[in-house]
């Protein structure tokens, strides 16, 4: 038991020097821009199908389900503004952080880990390289700057969604469906969307390269290294999620 | 295949290890260990596996710190150092590893060109691909410049691997067991290459091995890790003919054949 507290605490311990080194190696240059770039397109590029799907089926099948609710009241003709407020507000930040916690924790996790493995992270610390600056801080700036992205972009094809829903049962032109969802939004809104895809970015990033740069040695260190990535990246995501909605009844 | 062996210049020392003690936990790896390598010489560590030999290099290179003693790497305290001097000294050293750590998302030209360019930062292209194509060549690796390491064999990537650390003109070279896990015939293509390396680039190696021929082909001097100590020092004759059981288990046991 005492052991167990004890290894936690030492846990606690490495992350918070993980994050102290993360923040000095972020202002300190050189910068690894090319890197940066590069990854951020590996990590649109790479999730953009899945995510495209997740987000729209999400949006269409949202909308379905609340149909019949609305009905009861004769309200159907606020499915678009309250498809808007559910999408923008919580359900494009939490499909994106979660395809992202599977689909880009998971990846970053197994490469950073099996570098581990197989000295490779040693072979750049000796010749020369910060290992720490070139795979870590620019793997955490591309997925905090690459999933607010992403997230726009599923807030979109999940509003396509969920306009097509509405459409086997309406007469509905596009033009006022997106009249309407622009009318339920605000600047509000919006800001915080921005704000949640940013903590769920930086979260997944921080916690997948820390998972895969501390692995153990060991080929069944990939695999623990991109399982616990996913693992905790997803229930971090859940976490934030409940004390940003907390925070932003504040502002309500 | 037998070179000269050189006469060792034992004024002048390039890496000289002092009474260094690492341990893991309960584990006690290396106990008070002395260690000098003399300028222009190929030394040879042997021991069986686990006993430490690549913490031993490890150690030297930085990567991990003693719990007590002191290391000297061409006259500079490598556990006093800054993070940018020790960065510095590290490209004075050469390290091939023992699965050769070739980066696998890039083709042979970019694990060459990586730590150059990046180190080297005045460079143009045109001096980078010239530097790349005549190292490569070096270790007879022209051909592959373009192939992913997964295309290559075992031995290849040992070529390319050390071949990325020449591109850094090292004094100092170390060997993680360059022949471990490779083809009898390979070996001997290796060691010749440490050889030409010693020769061409005119480095100070430690080359790590529990292969006794790869120590005989290569070794200018040796010394045996036994029991967290190094106890035995000489030319690999002299090592050979000593009565100590553990260097005879470990003779016996390469020669079983
Ligand atoms: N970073 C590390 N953490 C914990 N134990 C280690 C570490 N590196 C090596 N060891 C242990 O030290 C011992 C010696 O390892 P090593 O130097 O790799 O042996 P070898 O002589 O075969 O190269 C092994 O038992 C290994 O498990
Ligand atoms: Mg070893």
């Amino acid at each position: 038991m005492i052991k167990k507290i004890k290894s936690i605490l030492i846990e606690f311990a490495h992350i918070h020097r993980y994050l102290m080194k993360f923040f000095r190696e972020l202002v300190t240059p050189p910068y690894e821009f090319k890197e940066i770039i590069r990854q951020c397109f590996e990590i649109g590029w790479k999730s953009l199908p899945l995510i495209s799907m997740t987000g729209f089926i999400v949006g269409f099948v949202f909308t379905k389900q609340s149909r019949p609710s609305l009905e009861e009241f004769g309200a159907t003709s606020w499915l678009p503004s309250l498809i808007s407020i559910a999408i923008v507000r919580s359900l494009a930040p939490l499909v994106t952080a979660l395809i992202a916690a599977g689909k880009i924790g998971s990846q970053i996790g197994a490469e950073l880990s099996s570098m581990k493995v197989t000295e490779q992270i040693d072979a750049m610390e000796v010749s020369g390289t910060n290992p720490f600056k070139y795979l870590v801080v620019s793997r955490v700036i591309a997925t905090t700057i690459g999933i607010p992205i992403l997230c726009f972009y599923v807030s979109g094809i999940g509003l396509l969604g969920g306009y097509l829903s509405i459409r086997i049962h309406d007469q509905m032109s596009f033009l006022s469906f997106f009249t309407q969802v622009f009318e339920a939004i605000g600047y509000i809104d919006l800001s915080a969307m921005i704000l949640r895809a940013v903590v769920f970015g930086f979260t997944i990033g921080a916690v997948s390269c820390y998972a895969g740069f501390n692995s153990s040695k060991g080929t069944e260190g990939v695999g623990k290294a991109a399982n616990s990535a996913v693992v905790t990246s997803m229930f971090l995501v859940f976490l934030e999620e409940i004390i940003i909605v907390q925070f932003l009844a504040i502002f309500n | 295949m037998h070179k000269p062996k050189i006469q060792v210049d034992t004024s002048n020392v390039v890496i000289d290890v002092r009474k260094i003690s690492k341990s893991f936990g309960d584990l006690h790896i290396l106990q008070e260990v002395d260690l000098q390598l003399y300028n222009g010489e190929n030394l040879v560590v042997l021991g069986r596996s686990g006993t430490g030999k690549s913490v031993l290099i490890k150690l030297i290179s930085g990567l991990l710190k003693p719990d007590a003693g002191e290391i000297q790497v061409l006259g500079q305290h490598v556990n006093q150092l800054n993070e940018s001097e020790l960065r510095e000294l590290r490209l004075k050293i050469g390290f091939s590893f023992q699965n050769s750590a070739l980066y696998d998302s890039m083709t042979v030209r970019e694990n060459l060109e990586f730590p150059l360019i990046r180190n080297k930062r005045n460079l143009t292209r045109a001096e980078i691909n010239r530097e790349v194509e005549d190292v490569l060549d070096g270790v007879g690796m022209l051909s592959s410049i373009n192939q992913m390491p997964s295309e290559l064999s075992g031995g290849q990537r040992k070529r390319i691997g050390i071949a990325r650390t020449l591109i850094l003109r090292p004094e100092i070279m170390m060997y993680d067991e360059p022949t471990a896990g490779l083809d009898p015939i390979t070996c001997l293509d290796i060691n010749g290459l440490i050889n030409e390396v010693q020769e061409r680039y005119q480095t100070s190696s430690i080359i790590i091995t529990h292969d006794l021929a790869c120590a005989k082909t290569v070794g200018d001097r040796i010394v045996m890790l036994l029991d967290s100590k190094f106890e035995r020092q000489g030319t690999f004759e002299q090592i050979f003919n000593s009565e100590d059981e553990r260097v005879k288990a470990f003779y016996d046991y390469n020669f079983i054949l």
